[in-house]
């Protein structure tokens, strides 16, 4: 089991500039979970790369405790893109 | 890894046009991330390898360093990584993975969206 905020310190502390994260405990049993993440930094990185970074992040915690991540990575460009349609 | 294994994931990559990786079979997938790129797939028409990582513990952890991630299901196209659900789901949504099925089975892309 994994506190979200956990999931969402490493993200902030581990890749640069941040600018938003969201983390949703799908199932309630903090292991199944979805997350949001929004950095410039993902600008110069295809889509691979950029949940490459995500999981780097996370490190060792995806290799156990977090058995699900689902995951929606953006740059502050698309993220702004992304609310405007929704 | 060693070479053996590395060789073993790479044979499997390189000997199919598309190849799923995945949790279960495509008729009984044990995961629904697995079973919505199988619903992916299916919904293109396209022809593809399955390997369920359950039953081989080796690919599983294989998998995961070969591709430099650590989930499943992981898609290949062309020897090429193209990513997890999220990705796939997001790519065929968006269209973008029509085209990169069809010019792999050698299929003329058809100009009307799936």
């Amino acid at each position: 089991m994994v506190e979200p905020a956990v999931l969402e310190e490493l993200i902030r502390t581990k890749i640069e500039g941040v600018t938003h994260v969201a983390i949703e405990d799908l199932t309630g049993t903090k292991d199944h979970f979805q997350a949001v993440v929004v950095s410039p930094a993902f600008a110069t990185l295809n889509r691979v790369e950029q949940h490459q970074a995500v999981y780097r992040a996370l490190g060792e915690l995806m290799a156990g405790p977090v058995h699900a991540l689902a995951l929606q990575t953006f740059t502050p460009e698309t993220w702004a893109q992304k609310r405007r349609l929704t | 890894m060693d070479d053996q294994l590395k060789q073993r994931l790479q044979a499997i990559v390189d000997g199919h046009k598309i190849v799923l990786f995945m949790k279960g079979t495509r008729s009984f997938p044990q995961c629904g991330f697995s079973a919505t790129v199988v619903e992916v797939l299916k919904r293109l028409e396209a022809e593809y390898e399955t390997v369920n990582i359950l039953a081989d513990a080796d690919v599983r952890q294989g998998m995961k360093e070969y591709s430099n991630w650590p989930t499943f299901p992981q898609l290949y196209v062309e020897g090429r990584f193209v990513g997890g659900c999220d990705i796939v789901r997001d790519m065929f949504t968006a269209g973008e993975l029509k085209p990169i099925v069809d010019k792999a089975l050698g299929r003329e892309s058809a100009t009307q969206t799936a």
